[in-house]
């Protein structure tokens, strides 16, 4: 803040007319880019920061810090009339509130390290083996520049029992130790019926009534018990709400639905032969992926300034159409159409005064569809979870943790093979949706602390008094953060802006918002053509997708 | 690997596999006639390493091989290290083109064998095959191979078959080497192995998992069968039961009518031969019975004797031994009561087909009575004729003292199992119902049947008891209806299971017992056992049934009398109305000798052009019997009879006096005739006097 005039020198941006200007680079932002560019669009992407991915970035610890507790711009101007031009001043909110951070190791290992960690802004995060996110960096020709590594092992949360492996295979099934002998007998009859139901050459289906009627009833149907019900509903089909709730249940499953939540979990167990489970997590963390999108993006011709904030929108002064932004150097770029990302909000109108200037246009662009709360929280440990496994996802039921939980919880942690921290470290990623912030943050605090040992600071005596104590020793959280996001849906309009990070453990909803946004901004163009990429190098597997083994 | 469904051949395949035969035929003619010229040049040599590498299954190049390697080796200065590793690496190749290939695996068992390679390579080689195709049994057979090779502990390698399985449970091979890896451990009571139960009981956990996870897949099932059977079975061989039983009493009637002194059991047609046959029924074959593994202590007893294994082929084991005592010389005294003590296994040298020596060392006494009687020579032998109307039989209410004849399950010969089997099979039996309540599946059904039998056998060595079997009946009935393509097979457990309770004791015996009542006999009717309309597929518990003389068979769905051979002292038997399709189903009646009256009307003899049952059977009569041709020749002589050759293995030794054989495809006049000049001594056939 104490040379806020110019800390770098801003380039001369030359064209200055554009089909299409993107502010932000996550990863909706990114695919649409990478789209656009596809299909032959002249395209200026922007990102205000230094680094690519926006919300989906993954940066360093201090970098990770100063972002997540940066302020927000202050609405410095009104609209004012320069020109042909209204001039209206863009609000960039912070990407997240209520951060809480802390340094709780006091040797210096985490801050010399610093670099060393690439920590996810959107997690926990991965891919399934066999879900669209994979279709689609093959298809677009992204998955040529990263590179992933199987996730082991997927656990869930038993209230009584701590963590249990998944059973989410035959194999799984076979090995599990938990589960009683009819227990296996009941879930690998249901994954039977599911696979039964989805095999176009059997006759046996399941009926159409039962398909709409909720998943969690049509478990009941089956006579199945509630600790399968359980595993099936937020280990294996990974629904947040408490399905048996049904005042709390937001988002109540339906049974056919559910059956493709499970065909497509089934259908990622195995699909690479490295990939041991279900989920994939890219080499150097996720901000990688919007990067590949980029990387595309530019290969095809787009544009690419970093740094370069955006400050005000220019619309008409006649029509009050969208004409073109103002640069942080100055510079007026003019394009068709713009996308900001969900950091980005109009001034209400209320506060614009232009004369004769249609306030409803305004209005709208203010306007943002907000669809509840995620909570989010990131530990950094000396030690796994579990012995011997490096990397894996646990979903914590709900109810699982106490009995008002009516969320359930996802985690994942990431360890040193995937690149993203020092040997000997690892990454737990927490998230959950909630309605407020102290909800939320209850929700994470006790998930924590089933897994691990949150010191209380300052209080180097209570850590060796866990640890004396407890037969098998709880990870000690070294460093930690929670954070809370909005859930702000994407819109298309006059200004069109991306969604932000969701509360799912895959990209897929975001992805389907992105090729939506997409479709409407271009409804005569193919989402990716299929194009042969001839100057592509081709020494993946058979799936296009480079899986480090 | 598997289940892939095979893809029809496109036109450019064809083209190609065209090109490929072409190839291959000029490559098999060169091969060939370096092979027959016995050359072993360089070139020569190339020639069938190519044609191997195309073709592995070409058995005769791997053969070619090894007379290459052996002419190589006879050079003088050779080089075995670098002969046989060209070898080793020739089936590499060949593998890598089809690892499926018995030559192959087999060229390199036979280097290996030689001793001059290092084995260290062959774990990786095998590894790498059985990561592409962990249920190739190929793989797994040398595996066990090099392992033995490498002295590779049974512990490693049945953590790699757990390995294995946990990764896919679907694999017979990766089960079937942990049951044999297992019984060597077990064997040998290495550590941690031992004892046996707690052993048994950590596998029948371990395999319940793959069966309750996926009760379809019978990869699991084959596994806990054999888990079953280490269960219950005991490794040494056991006496079953005896005739004459232990502490029963054989009363002889001594006949001093005009034939002289015939003898015969009461309550029986035995033996104008004189001789009073011991037998000896074992719960597996064995070897070694003789004078003194087996020692009889009697005054009946004047000269050496000779054990005569009861088998269909030649072989010197088998279940059931026999002995002949010869009384017909002997001045035997009336009412005198004789004392015969028969000692089994007190020295060593009774041993299974498996190599396990006899348990428990057992006795079996009886007493022999004499009793003089005169009956009414009848005018000539011939006019007695045994008819099987209902008529003729009485029920019998209850038996009487001189029934004693009749014995049952002659349990307190086997010795008990521990209660560990029992909690054990009975543990079986609830998770099994527990899983068939949440999935009906035929082979859960198939387990628990077989599980309750064990159960009723297990038990009834304590109380007698078999209570289950009513529910093992009623699940081959099921079954049969759920799984018809193996509804013979479910047909044959339930006729043995019959059998089995209807022989369990001589009160279940009774409905089953009658008198035959001869209007020429003056004394009391014997005992005849009728087991008609029961719909019997397959004779079992005969080791509950050697009293038996007179027995009635028809009326079932009979193919093969197999065991029925032990029945020593049976003379009439009745076979009408059942399903016998050849005469080499009648084979074990050539064992027996006392059989006067056989009655094979309405079967199937002759009906099928060709006896598939030859093929079938454990002891082809054809191959083990010389074939009295001279006899044969002079007897059909004029007809043209060579059809009938099997019929004449079977009667040809025969003593019938009767015999019924209408009813059958081939049972025309010219097999009659031949019938009457291959059986002399028959009165009777097909209900007509031969005159």
């Amino acid at each position: 803040m104490s040379e806020p005039q110019e800390p770098f020198p801003y380039p001369p941006i030359d064209p200055v007319n554009f089909d299409l200007i993107i502010v932000g680079t996550g990863l909706s932002e990114s695919v649409i880019a990478a789209a656009a560019s596809a299909v032959g669009k002249t395209i200026l992407h922007l990102d205000p920061n230094s680094f690519y991915g926006s919300h989906f970035a993954s940066l360093s610890l201090h970098d990770l810090t100063s972002y997540l507790t940066s302020p927000s711009s202050a609405p410095a101007a009104a609209a004012s009339t320069d020109s042909d031009d209204v001039v209206c001043d863009l609000i960039r909110q912070p990407p997240c509130s209520d951060a809480e951070i802390a340094w709780l190791d006091e040797s210096v290992f985490l801050r010399e390290n610093s670099r060393k960690f690439s920590v996810d802004l959107g997690g926990p995060r991965a891919l399934f083996s066999a879900d669209r996110t994979v279709d689609l960096l093959v298809k677009s020709g992204a998955a040529q520049y990263l590179e992933f590594k199987g996730i082991d092992e997927s656990f869930v949360y038993e209230a009584n029992g701590g963590l249990a492996n998944v059973p989410d295979s035959r194999g799984a099934i076979f090995r599990d130790k938990k589960l009683s002998l009819r227990e296996k007998n009941q879930l690998m009859r249901f994954f039977k019926l599911v696979q039964q139901h989805l095999d176009d050459a059997q006759e046996e289906k399941i009926s159409d009534e039962d398909l709409e009627i909720p998943f969690v009833s049509f478990l009941e149907k089956m006579k199945l018990p509630p600790k399968i019900k359980s595993i099936l509903l937020y280990a294996i089909a990974m629904v947040d709400y408490d399905q048996d709730n049904n005042e709390a249940c937001k988002d109540l499953l339906k049974t056919k639905d559910g059956i493709d939540c499970l065909a497509q979990y089934s259908s990622s167990v195995g699909r690479f032969p490295n990939a041991p489970g279900a989920l994939l997590y890219p080499i150097y963390g996720e901000g990688e992926l919007p990067q590949a999108f980029c990387r595309r993006a530019a290969v095809k011709g787009c544009i690419y300034v970093l740094r370069m904030p955006v400050i005000s929108l220019l619309m008409d002064k006649v029509n009050g159409l969208y004409k073109g932004v103002r640069l942080a150097s100055g510079q007026d770029v003019y394009s068709h159409q713009l996308i900001l990302d969900p950091s980005f909000t109009i001034p209400s109108p209320l506060y614009l005064s232009p004369r004769d200037f249609p306030r409803e246009r305004l209005q709208i662009l203010s306007q943002r569809d907000i669809k509840g709360m995620v909570a989010r929280g990131i530990c950094i440990t000396r030690s796994s979870i579990k012995p011997d496994v490096s990397n894996c996802s646990v979903v914590f039921p709900p109810r699982s943790l106490y009995p008002e939980q009516v969320t359930s919880i996802k985690a994942l942690q990431i360890g040193s093979n995937l690149a993203v921290c020092p040997a000997g470290t690892f990454i737990l990623y927490f998230s959950t949706l909630c309605n407020d912030a102290d909800e939320g943050k209850k929700l994470l605090k006790s998930a924590m602390n089933a897994l691990l040992t949150l010191p209380v600071s300052g209080n180097s005596e209570s850590i060796l008094s866990v640890q004396s104590d407890s037969e098998d020793i709880k990870p000690i959280v070294l460093w930690s953060a929670f954070y809370i996001q909005k859930l702000i849906m994407s819109k298309f309009e006059l200004i069109s802006s991306t969604p932000t990070p969701d509360g799912n453990l895959n990209y897929n909803d975001l992805l389907g918002a992105t090729e939506k946004l997409f479709g409407q901004m271009y409804p005569n163009e193919e989402f990716f053509p299929k194009a042969t990429s001839p100057e592509d190098p081709t020494d993946e597997d058979d799936n296009g997708l480079t899986l480090d083994s | 690997m598997h289940g892939r469904p095979r893809k029809a051949l496109q036109e450019e395949d064809a083209a190609a596999s065209a090109a490929k035969a072409e190839k291959l035929r000029s490559l098999q003619a060169q091969f060939l006639a370096n092979h027959h010229n016995r050359t072993y040049s360089k070139e020569a040599l190339d020639v069938s390493t190519k044609l191997l590498e195309v073709n592995p299954e070409c058995y005769t190049a791997w053969n070619y091989r090894k007379l290459a390697v052996q002419h190589l080796l006879s050079n003088s200065d050779p080089d075995p290290h670098s002969i046989f590793h060209d070898e080793l690496k020739l089936v590499e190749s060949a593998l890598r083109k089809n690892f499926k290939s018995y030559g192959a695996w087999h060229h390199r068992k036979w280097v290996l064998s030689k001793g001059h390679s290092s084995i260290d390579n062959e774990m990786r080689l095998l590894n790498g095959f059985q990561k592409a195709d962990p249920r190739n049994f190929h793989a797994w057979n040398y595996r066990r191979f090099v392992a033995e090779l490498m002295k590779r502990s049974d512990e490693d390698e049945l953590k790699y078959t757990e390995e294995v399985i946990g990764a896919n449970f679907s694999n017979y091979s990766a089960w079937h080497n942990r049951s044999v890896l297992l019984s060597n451990l077990l064997k040998r009571k290495a550590e941690g192995y031992f004892p046996k139960e707690k052993v048994l009981e950590e596998e029948f956990e371990h395999v319940h998992n793959a069966i309750f996870t996926d009760p379809d897949d019978q990869s699991g099932w084959f596994y806990h069968l054999w888990l079953i059977d280490q269960t219950v079975k005991t490794d040494a061989p056991l006496l079953v039961s005896s005739w004459p039983s232990h502490r029963s009493n054989i009363t002889l009637i001594m006949d001093n009518g005009l034939h002289g002194c015939g003898l015969s059991l009461l309550n029986g047609t035995l033996s104008d031969t004189g001789t009073l046959p011991i037998i000896l029924y074992f719960n597996q074959a064995v070897e070694g019975i003789n004078t003194s593994t087996v020692t009889i202590e009697s005054e009946l007893l004047k000269e050496e004797l000779v054990w005569k294994p009861l088998s269909m082929n030649k072989s010197n084991t088998a279940h059931v031994w026999v002995v002949y005592l010869n009384l017909g010389n002997m001045e035997l005294q009336p009412s005198k009561t004789y004392y015969v003590e028969i000692n089994i296994g007190h020295s060593k040298g009774i041993v299974s087909s498996n190599g396990n020596h006899y348990g428990a060392p057992s006795q079996i006494s009886f007493k022999v009575v004499v009793q003089t009687a005169y009956t009414e020579p009848t005018e000539g032998h011939g006019g007695k004729r045994t008819t099987w109307k209902d008529t003729n039989f009485q029920k019998i209410d209850h038996f009487q003292e001189s029934d004693s004849i009749v014995t049952a399950d002659q349990n307190d010969l086997i010795p008990t199992t521990s209660n560990w089997c029992t909690e054990e099979i009975v543990e079986e039996i609830t998770k099994f119902r527990d899983l068939l309540s949440e999935y009906d599946c035929k082979i859960g059904k198939l387990t628990l049947a077989r599980l309750l039998t064990a159960l009723d056998m297990l038990s009834s060595q304590h109380d007698g008891r078999k209570s289950n079997t009513e529910e093992v009946l009623q699940l081959y009935i099921d079954l049969m209806k759920l799984d018809p393509t193996h509804s013979l097979y479910y047909k044959d457990e339930h006729s043995l299971i019959s059998l089995n309770w209807i022989t369990s004791t001589r009160d279940s015996l009774l409905p089953y017992c009658h008198y035959y009542e001869d209007a020429t006999e003056t004394i009391t009717g014997y005992v005849c056992l009728r087991l008609q309309n029961l719909s019997l597929s397959r004779m079992g518990s005969i080791e509950n049934l050697l009293w038996v003389q007179m027995l009635d068979l028809s009326h079932n769905e009979l193919r093969s009398i197999e065991g029925l051979e032990a029945m020593q002292l049976l003379s009439c038997l009745n076979l009408s109305h059942n399903k016998f399709g050849s005469f080499t189903a009648l084979g074990p009646l050539r064992l027996l000798k006392s059989l006067k009256v056989l009655n094979i009307s309405y079967n199937e003899l002759g009906f099928h052009s060709i006896d598939t049952t030859r093929y079938l059977s454990s002891s082809p009569v054809v191959h083990t019997e010389e074939f009295a041709w001279d006899r044969f020749e002079i007897l059909t002589g004029s007809i043209n009879a060579t059809k009938f050759w099997e019929a004449f293995l079977i009667f040809g030794s025969l003593a019938l006096t009767e015999l019924n054989i209408t009813g059958n495809a081939v049972a025309d006049e010219n097999f009659r005739s031949f019938l009457v000049k291959v059986l002399p001594t028959l009165k009777w056939l097909d209900d007509e006097e031969i005159s």
